[in-house]
């Protein structure tokens, strides 16, 4: 029987301690929509994703208001349309149209999988999608693209690096005129899931089912509130605090995945095990940290903290649900995080502690404002730097950075929302260029010879 | 099916009529009701069944949420099912 405790608790995180459902995505495969005309291939695109996401919001608004939780997005991923778009021989930016359309169609927030996988190479249609990133960010509201440079089985692909360097840039001088925002919808990875329901991400892998549930859940603030409860605690106590905390949030995940799952008669697939901040407040990632006594975010012992706060959550959230995938760990978007955004400020968290953090945590440089004056060669190296640190570890890393056009350090982009604000950081002024147009690829770390 | 429905908020007479009145209406079968007041402070938990109710569920939670703001109280409707995952292995 439940108890008065439990259930005022539960009230609790949802009410003051922003417990909800980050997002529900819904994965579409797109691989029986190839066609040799891009007209045909399009339409078929935009018929399928409409057709099998038709109720997906309506579904998750009536069990948000059944459970009583939030659910905050409602998406779409779709499978590589650098695969999708090979047979075409032409830009794919009309893919990204019929995307965009289908996505407001169906009343999504966003919609990912304006992908190519080029960890080892390009392959037919690689090129033509990455070359026409920019234009489909512009042109669209709701597409979000991802490029994979690299892998611990492939090692990195330096061309592939050099190249979004230049794509980064030009996504936000083609959007000066909305902050930049295209190259926030734009990620570079190394490591790539194809179960991801986070954006920008999100893909629909090709070993997936034709149509799959994905659930990411959110809860920084339960984190640090229950964590406030236990100032004396030591660091082992506390790394159970959060594994219980964990359990509980995932386990509402795991509820509205398979409850969105039976109503739409689609397979459930995973729990995305997610700390993901947002700008509001009481739901920041950097506060945990604070929390478990860092004065600020950014500070010596910040990696130990977050380490042991992401692998924390693993723990407590692998029990609560059947199957876990995506990126599962804490994320660190500096724009999206009211912690990170004052430590960035303030000075305390630099790039280079944020690329020491990326190693122990989620994902990686995410939504980092740059001055815009930066090389596109400089970019291409952080990207290098960033898929490195996934290649070693084994691990996913990703870098979604945003140069500032017309903005130097002191000074900040807006985006509102989710996506939130972020001061533009420092980098290096030392070239990296030579390295970067050498070329090639660097080959797999001896521990990816695992047969 | 049951729902659980938590009542907090200042005290005043007639809390549990005026709610009680708001389940039959719905047809929702109250099961079993905790209430304390501590200082001030009212809180009261309701178990429903709502397995025979006459309008979707989230007529009745987004209903249950306006009288709690008429009468200046936070009343949430939730499905037990939200609290058995959480808190039962």
């Amino acid at each position: 029987m439940l108890n008065a405790y439990d259930i005022l608790e539960t009230i609790r995180m949802i009410q003051d301690e922003c417990l909800d459902i980050r997002t529900i995505t819904m994965g579409i495969s797109l691989l029986d929509c190839i066609d040799s005309d891009i007209d045909v291939a399009c339409e078929k695109v935009y018929e399928k994703i409409t057709r099998c996401a038709k109720d997906l919001v309506s579904v998750a608004n009536d069990i948000s208001k059944e459970f009583g939780i939030p659910i905050i997005n409602k998406r779409i991923s779709v499978t590589p349309i650098a695969i999708v778009s090979a047979a075409c021989k032409c830009s794919p930016v009309p893919f990204a149209h019929a995307m965009d359309r289908a996505a407001k169609a169906v009343g999504v927030d966003l919609i990912g999988g304006y992908s190519a996988l080029v960890q080892k190479g390009f392959s037919a249609g690689d090129i033509e999608l990455i070359n026409s990133i920019p234009e489909a960010l512009k042109t669209t509201d709701k597409v979000c693209s991802s490029v994979n440079v690299g892998s611990t089985k492939t090692g990195i692909n330096l061309d592939a690096c050099k190249i979004m360097g230049k794509i980064i840039k030009q996504c936000a001088e083609e959007t000066v005129d909305s902050a930049c925002f295209g190259a926030a919808k734009l990620v570079v990875f190394c490591n790539a899931v194809e179960d991801n329901p986070f954006m920008a991400g999100a893909f629909h892998g090709v070993g997936e089912p034709d149509v799959m549930i994905n659930v990411g859940v959110s809860g920084p603030g339960v984190v640090r509130s229950a964590l406030a409860k236990y100032p004396d605690a030591d660091i082992t106590e506390i790394s159970d605090i959060i594994k219980k905390t964990s359990y509980k949030i995932t386990r509402i995940g795991q509820l509205v995945g398979v409850t969105a799952s039976e109503r739409l008669g689609v397979p459930f697939g995973i729990v995305d095990l997610s700390l993901a901040p947002t700008p509001a407040v009481g739901d920041s990632v950097a506060h945990i940290l604070e929390e478990i006594g860092l004065e600020r975010c950014g500070t010596h012992g910040t990696t130990a903290t977050l380490a042991l706060l992401n692998d924390a959550v693993k723990k407590g959230g692998v029990m609560a649900c059947s199957r876990i995938g995506g990126l599962s760990g804490a994320f660190i978007p500096v724009s999206e995080d009211a912690g990170m955004i004052d430590a960035a400020k303030s000075g305390c968290l630099t790039i280079e502690k944020l690329e020491a953090m990326t190693a122990v945590c989620s994902v990686g440089l995410d939504m980092i404002v740059v001055p815009g004056d930066t090389e596109p060669d400089t970019i291409s190296a952080i990207i290098a730097d960033e898929a490195a640190i996934g290649m070693v570890n084994t691990k996913t890393t990703a870098v979604r950075i945003i140069p500032a056009i017309g903005k130097d350090v002191g000074e900040e982009l807006d985006w509102g929302g989710l996506f939130g604000c972020g001061p533009v950081m420092p980098l290096k002024k030392e070239s990296s260029s030579k390295f970067i147009n050498r070329g090639g690829q660097i080959p797999a770390p001896l521990h990816s010879l695992k047969n | 099916m049951r729902a659980v429905i938590t009542v907090i908020g200042h005290d005043a007479v007639g809390i549990l009529a005026k709610v009680s009145t708001r389940c039959s209406e719905y047809n929702a079968n109250v099961i079993e009701v905790t209430q304390s007041v501590l200082q001030d402070m009212f809180a009261m938990i309701m178990l429903v069944d709502i397995s025979k109710i006459n309008k979707p569920f989230a007529e009745l939670a987004d209903n249950m949420a306006e009288l709690g703001d008429s009468l200046g109280l936070k009343i949430h409707t939730m499905h037990e099912s939200v609290f058995n995952c959480m808190h039962h292995i």
